[in-house]
């Protein structure tokens, strides 16, 4: 039986892949604690507040690197899972694509909101 | 030994009858934190995206968010969501400290793992009735 060793829609053969998730999570559990940790030190928000911390620049890049952190620790998720239930290449091609393009629209969406002015 | 000839490999034994398959907790665990990963990227991110984005809007929006939220339903959809997010972190944690070699033999795996179970269910319960 000879096999392809390498798909193209493959895993990526190395270790990159399992750092990144833990450190993205890391990542993501640290901006988690924060926003509780401010939530409950004001003992709930408002509308007043919300926007001032949203207004900080310091929020708005800790936001959009919890974002990124997010989507490339869903799109390594995300990929396993295709990679374990989907065989045929050419479907889990196109999921994975569509997965690319969603998490591409998620960081632009994070960016307009963070950025976009109003 | 070149790449090319790599030793054959033996048809492994596939049993998938998901209805028999008796899962130990930490497998209960493992593949919740799929399904809740997997419905976090599908749903979660779009809607916490819409909330963030209307929030951060007019004081009316962020009324009429707040309106929307005391819906039962929409009390219900967010307290899944929760339990998703809060699910997924749990086991995330158990993970990260498993990879770190503490609690990786059988029986610490399995008290782990039933506590990752029942603190995100708790703090989902707490979360629910603060909503509620």
């Amino acid at each position: 039986m000879t096999r392809p060793l390498r798909q193209a829609v493959g895993a990526h053969y190395g270790w990159k892949d399992w750092l990144v998730q833990r450190v993205t999570a890391t990542v993501m559990a640290v901006y988690t604690v924060l926003v509780l940790g401010i939530v409950l030190w004001n003992g709930g928000i408002d509308h007043a507040l919300w926007k001032a911390l949203f207004a900080h620049g310091a929020w708005k890049l800790a936001t959009f690197v919890f974002m990124l952190a997010l989507c490339w620790h869903a799109w390594i998720g995300v990929r396993d899972i295709w990679m374990d239930y989907v065989k045929p290449v050419g479907v889990r091609l196109a999921l994975e694509v569509v997965t690319v393009l969603a998490l591409a629209a998620y960081v632009g969406w994070t960016v307009q909101i963070l950025w976009g002015g109003r | 030994m070149s790449a090319l000839d790599r030793p054959e490999v033996r048809p492994r034994p596939v049993y998938l009858d998901l209805v028999r398959i008796r899962l130990p907790l930490p497998g209960i665990v493992s593949i919740l934190h799929r399904v809740s990963g997997a419905v976090l990227f599908l749903c979660g991110i779009p809607l916490l995206l819409l909330a963030v984005q209307s929030s951060l809007g007019t004081p009316e929006q962020f009324a009429s968010l707040k309106a929307a939220f005391s819906h039962p339903l929409a009390k219900l959809v967010t307290i899944g969501f929760v339990w998703a997010y809060l699910h997924h972190f749990c086991a995330g944690i158990r993970y990260l400290l498993i990879d770190l070699h503490v609690g990786d033999d059988l029986l610490p795996a399995r008290r782990s793992s039933a506590m990752v179970l029942a603190v995100s269910l708790a703090l989902t319960l707490v979360a629910g009735v603060r909503l509620w």
